[in-house]
């Protein structure tokens, strides 16, 4: 399922410009602590988190991530969108919190662990 | 007595996050400008550029207190500031022996090591950026035990700050104080973060970059530049006070 499908499906809202949404998403990892997702998260997955500042985008990068997903109606600060912009890191935001937006992605397929 | 202004809290290019353009002469210049006595110098988890920043610092006969921002498991940091150079290497053992993980320069910035001179002399390939595996607890007692003072860094940023990211300031943490960033009024934290009661507030720069450089500063009235006596003035002891700019 890619980015832009699941963007239609849960109504999410763009926030990052010229950011590639086709990118088939693998998988979803929700977490508050940059340091967990990068010890957790897989590359091509989406990550659900409420943090907004713009060592979120480092981490997307790092990890190869499909995107990130800002819960609570939260929105990115200006300089994480610049990043977000530069890295061409896809950044969405919804209304809902994590474990509703966690559990409608569940709903959609995405599982949160690719190795057993 | 005497009266020491203080930006206890400048990165260096060492910091991933920090301009290249911070290397010692630039610091000590702007420190000079700004009419700062005393400058702490604290890299994200880093002490390397320590060194060459006093040296600098010597010509122009500032003192530079030798630092850490360390960060810990909970993602909060917390400022480390010692007085004497052993004591801070045992610090800097500890992180290391805490820190996991591999700088990626493209993600989180180049960590640049220089000599008094400015010239670059290495890189550190430590992942910074990172979280130590040390608990809040345990960072606090491990710089009282070596003497250093520990300060939590910016509170009122959501980021990284122990109110945002904790949301309290948990019970017995021993702090010697808490950092209020530029961002903020001093004179209103207090009301803006109750949790923030009971603790003396500093507020320092927190540069990035140059121009940064003692936007903020805290005032200490004191014999000497030594932890101890900082202490002392953040509890208004012995005569010795602190009061920080707006």
């Amino acid at each position: 399922m890619t980015l832009d499908e699941i963007v239609r499906e849960l109504n999410l809202s763009v926030r990052s410009c010229g950011a590639d949404l086709s990118r088939d998403v693998l998988g979803a990892y929700a977490s508050d602590l940059l340091s967990d997702v990068m010890a957790h998260a897989e590359k091509g997955f989406l990550w659900i988190t409420l943090q907004i500042h713009q060592n979120i985008v480092a981490v997307a990068v790092l990890k190869d991530l499909a995107g990130i997903v800002i819960v609570n109606n939260r929105e990115p600060d200006a300089g994480t969108l610049s990043k977000a912009d530069e890295e061409r890191v896809p950044i969405v935001v919804t209304d809902l919190p994590t474990f509703e937006i966690a559990g409608r992605l569940y709903q959609l397929g995405l599982r949160g662990q690719v190795r057993c | 007595m005497k009266e020491f202004r203080a930006d206890l809290h400048i990165h260096t290019c060492l910091s991933p996050c920090g301009s290249l353009a911070m290397v010692p002469g630039v610091i000590v210049e702007e420190t000079l400008r700004k009419g700062l006595d005393v400058i702490g110098i604290c890299d994200h988890n880093a002490t390397e550029n320590v060194i060459a920043v006093r040296k600098a610092a010597e010509k122009e006969k500032i003192p530079v207190l030798g630092g850490m921002e360390i960060t810990s498991q909970e993602e909060v940091h917390i400022l480390a500031l010692f007085d004497n150079d052993e004591s801070l290497s045992e610090m800097q053992r500890i992180v290391y022996e805490n820190l996991p993980g591999t700088n990626d320069e493209r993600a989180f910035g180049e960590q640049v090591i220089v000599n008094e001179e400015d010239r670059v002399v290495g890189l550190n390939d430590r992942l910074l950026i990172g979280a130590t595996r040390l608990s809040l607890e345990a960072i606090v007692e491990a710089i009282h035990s070596l003497g250093g003072l520990a300060i939590a860094s910016h509170i009122d940023r959501e980021s990284f700050g122990i109110v945002g990211q904790l949301g309290f300031v948990p019970e017995g943490l021993a702090l010697d104080a808490l950092e209020v960033s530029p961002r903020s009024s001093v004179a209103n934290a207090h009301a803006a973060f109750p949790q923030a009661s009971g603790f003396p507030l500093v507020t320092f720069s927190d540069a990035h970059y140059p121009e940064d450089i003692g936007n903020r500063w805290t005032g200490f009235l004191i014999e000497d530049i030594r932890t101890v006596e900082m202490k002392w003035a953040l509890q208004a002891q012995q005569g010795r006070r602190a009061f920080v700019s707006e």
